[in-house]
């Protein structure tokens, strides 16, 4: 018996012991029915024809893997950023269950949120019963200080209407009058996370603004849009406009939440913007999203309300961190300090040690708009060439606005830029046009299972990967993060080449 | 630009909503007044008068073909048709299959992203029958029609639907900013129906805002797919529309909470009116009939 109580097997290493094996082949052979190896063979070269990649792109009615969440995923993203914000979707579990594990799947701590729990009853005659109990249940089990409500599929088919429910419930007793319940409606079949990160910052921001009057300063507002490196990214942030002396308020700051420490007290809720500076943050007068594609309701709600906005896309490399600096100087009229500027150039000499091994690479981009932006514009600057594109959750805009920077550099000549794509159609890209790195999330481990095209992991969700998260990628430091990244891929790459004792160990390489 | 009014037209089906509201809407064009009609019908009749041609192509029916809401462009939906209003139907699935509430929302919520209510005095919804599910009161929603406006007339399930809509605008109105306009009554020749219009008025809390007579007219305008307004603009029942279009200009603000009754009131209304029999008198009328008989 290859499993024992002293020494327990993970499932792959105990699958590959010969009774396993034998096992596995048995089922294979008795009961699964399928076709002969040859033939799923030659199938399975045929996908990676041209010819299957042409069919495959003219696919309409099915989408496979597609690079994105949804909506209410992004409002329980946001809903963390906030002071002792407990989330609340109005819909049914499973959903709910959903957002919940895959927050802590990929920050690796405990991800708070509840749900109304509706059932048959509820879709019949509406959730307003559900939410008059949840809203009394939330408070008084897990005595949150604002308790923040989005919806699932369920409640949106059947058009709950939160105002009026939330209202009804405080009329009924459920939370107090002056208690805060922010919504936002996330119906999870229109858009993606990134449309649900911002229809609830703007409902929280409503919240708070729609009945405050204004009265201008000179405080700045940074918005930090949804990002699974958001634990370190906006501490990066706020490392950085310390060191130019620049004050400030993140509308939304999950760097606590997500990552509190084991010292013997569970935090349910820890950190996050405190309820008092988002009443102050109406006063504002700029408000600085880093992710245009995270905000465009919410920068046009704070413009309503007067202020300037301004959005960047994912403030990651030598320009869009430059970008990000001068803006930030430009509005405060602080200058940006030598330690940065130092910080910037030894960006520039690490990208030059490596120019040897980085000039002329290839690569395939998937996830966020802005975050495709950002990287493919961080890999032209490092010499790379982005050759794939892709954002699942990409707009016609985002594809216009990604060609205009692709066709500024002579790095991105050969770049496509795929939206709406899902990461089926990436595998028929990889396939025919191949790449040297593939970048993404832990999703594509499966196409570099297929396809052999490195895989490196910068973008939300990474499961198989600790930690990472908890390392910035904004920055001049972030940058030099994700440059080591990708530069590990890249030798671990050649060494993997040159592995096989007297076949490819033609030298002693030792220097790279 | 004026602040924008937003107003609905529910009423029971077949009672006239749509003929109502489009007549009237041509008649506030006359006051200057610009007009976007949002049809929310999965019929898509709400505008063809206005068009003057068939049902035009829905939000949902071309979202649909092009796979999501997300690739329409207002230009593909917005038609303009009689003194330049602007018409949209939401549309949505064939009778029997999919969700028509939803499909209003979808709409709706498309509509005001795309800037449709931008650069317009009147937003008009037209929705079918009855408030029967929470789509279909997507309308009276805070921040959409301030004023709901039923059409009726002196028939018993005309009657009854005014009453539910009522309890539909009654669910919205205590949290948000929604109010009963009044009723429209149109007319059916039934019996006392004036006198029952302003009844069943008074019930409600609220007030009958016109009594639209019964005129054939409306049919020949109608048979040519256009307005009386646009047929015979200078006929009497022209002058009505043009009435009730100033009534309900002027009625802004004033809406109601309205107070809707319960079965047994309305009954009681409605044999006050001998439109209904009580018991007694039903069972007297069958014992007759079978003496008759016998």
């Amino acid at each position: 018996m290859p499993q024992s109580a002293d020494k327990v097997l993970d499932h792959a290493p105990l699958f590959q012991q010969p009774e396993y094996k034998e096992m596995l082949e048995n089922k294979k052979v008795k009961f699964e029915c399928g076709h002969p190896d040859e033939l799923v063979q030659e199938i399975g070269d045929w996908t990676k024809s041209w010819e299957y990649r042409e069919k495959n792109l003219e696919r309409t009615s099915l989408t496979v893997n597609p690079a994105k969440a949804c909506q209410p995923l992004g409002a329980v993203f946001a809903s963390a950023g906030y002071e002792g914000t407990m989330s609340f979707v109005h819909g049914s579990q499973g959903c709910v269950a959903y957002y919940r594990s895959h927050l802590s799947r990929h920050f690796k701590e405990p991800s708070s949120c509840v749900s109304s729990s509706m059932t048959e009853d509820a879709a019949v005659f509406g959730g307003l019963n559900n939410m008059i109990d949840g809203l009394a249940n939330t408070k008084a089990l897990y005595d949150p200080k604002m308790i923040a409500v989005s919806t699932t599929c369920m409640a949106e088919v059947i058009g709950d209407d939160l105002n009026s429910f939330i209202l009804q419930a405080k009329e009924k007793g459920s939370v107090a009058e002056d208690f805060d319940v922010p919504f936002a409606h996330t119906p999870a079949f229109v858009g993606s996370h990134v449309d649900g990160y911002d229809n609830m910052q703007k409902g929280i921001l409503q919240n708070f603004w729609d009945k405050g009057e204004r009265t201008p300063t000179e405080a700045i507002n940074i918005i930090p849009g949804f990002d699974g490196f958001a634990v370190a990214n906006n501490r990066e942030i706020k490392r950085m406009l310390d060191e130019m002396g620049v004050d400030f308020t993140f509308l939304g700051d999950v760097s606590d939440v997500y990552d509190t420490p084991s010292d013997g007290e569970f935090r349910m809720y820890d950190g996050g913007t405190k309820l008092d500076d988002i009443k102050e943050a109406l006063n504002a007068k700029h408000t600085l999203s880093m992710q245009q594609y995270c905000t465009p309701k919410t920068l046009e709600y704070c413009e309503a309300k007067g202020q300037e906005t301004s959005a960047l896309h994912y403030p990651m490399g030598i320009q869009a961190t430059d970008e990000f600096l001068m803006t930030i100087s430009e509005l405060t009229g602080k200058a940006i300090p030598d330690s940065l500027k130092k910080e910037r150039g030894r960006l520039v000499d690490a990208l030059a040690d490596s120019q040897a091994h980085l000039h002329g690479k290839t690569y395939a981009i998937y996830g966020d708009p802005d975050f495709v932006y950002a990287m493919a514009r961080f890999v032209m600057e490092m010499g790379g060439e982005p050759v794939h594109c892709l954002a699942t959750n990409g707009s016609k805009k985002w594809a216009k606005q990604m060609e205009e920077m692709l066709a500024a550099s002579p790095f991105g000549k050969q770049a496509q830029v795929w939206a709406g794509k899902d990461l089926w159609h990436m595998r028929s890209f990889l396939n025919t046009e191949p790449v040297d790195m593939l970048i993404g999330n832990s999703y594509g481990k499966y196409l570099e299972r297929d396809t052999g095209t490195p895989l490196i992991r910068l973008m939300f969700p990474i499961f198989d990967r600790h930690h990472h998260h908890r390392f910035p990628t904004w920055g001049y430091q972030g940058a030099l993060t994700t440059l080591v990244k990708i530069l590990d891929t890249v030798f671990d790459k050649l060494d993997d080449d040159t592995i096989v004792p007297g076949e490819t160990d033609y030298s002693y390489d030792l220097t790279r | 630009m004026s602040e924008l009014r937003q107003i609905a037209f529910y009423g029971k089906g077949g009672i006239g909503k749509s003929t109502t509201s489009q007549n009237t809407l041509a008649a506030l064009v006359e006051m200057g007044q610009k007009i976007l009609i949002v049809g929310c019908d999965p019929k898509a009749d709400s505008t063809r008068l206005i068009l003057n041609s068939k049902a035009q192509d829905t939000v949902l029916h071309l979202a649909a073909e092009m796979g999501s809401v997300e690739d329409l462009e207002l230009e593909d939906v917005l038609k303009v048709g009689y003194q330049d209003i602007k018409c949209v139907e939401s549309g949505g699935p064939e009778p029997g299959v999919g969700c028509a509430g939803r499909g209003v929302i979808t709409s709706i919520n498309f509509l005001e992203e795309n800037g449709a209510y931008d650069d317009v005095d009147y937003v008009s919804y037209d929705v079918l029958g009855d408030v029967v599910c929470g789509g279909f009161a997507m309308p009276i929603r805070e921040n959409k029609a301030q004023e709901i406006y039923i059409v009726m007339s002196g028939e018993m399930m005309a009657l009854y639907a005014a009453n539910n809509i009522s309890k539909g605008i009654l669910k919205y109105a205590n949290s948000g900013g929604v109010r009963l306009g009044g009723l429209i009554c149109n007319e059916r020749q039934t019996d006392k129906e004036l006198e029952l219009a302003e009844a069943m008025a008074a019930k409600l809390g609220s007030k009958l805002i016109h009594f639209v007579p019964r005129d054939n007219i409306v049919q020949h305008a109608e048979l040519r797919r256009q307005t009386v307004l646009q047929y015979a603009p200078d006929s009497a029942q022209a002058d009505e529309y043009r009435q009730l279009a100033k009534k309900i200009h002027e009625n802004s603000g004033k809406g109601v909470i309205p107070t809707p009754v319960t079965m047994d009131e309305l009954e009681e209304m409605l044999m006050e009116f001998g439109i209904m029999q009580s018991e007694e008198e039903r069972l007297a009328a069958i014992a007759a009939s079978e003496a008759q008989a016998g």
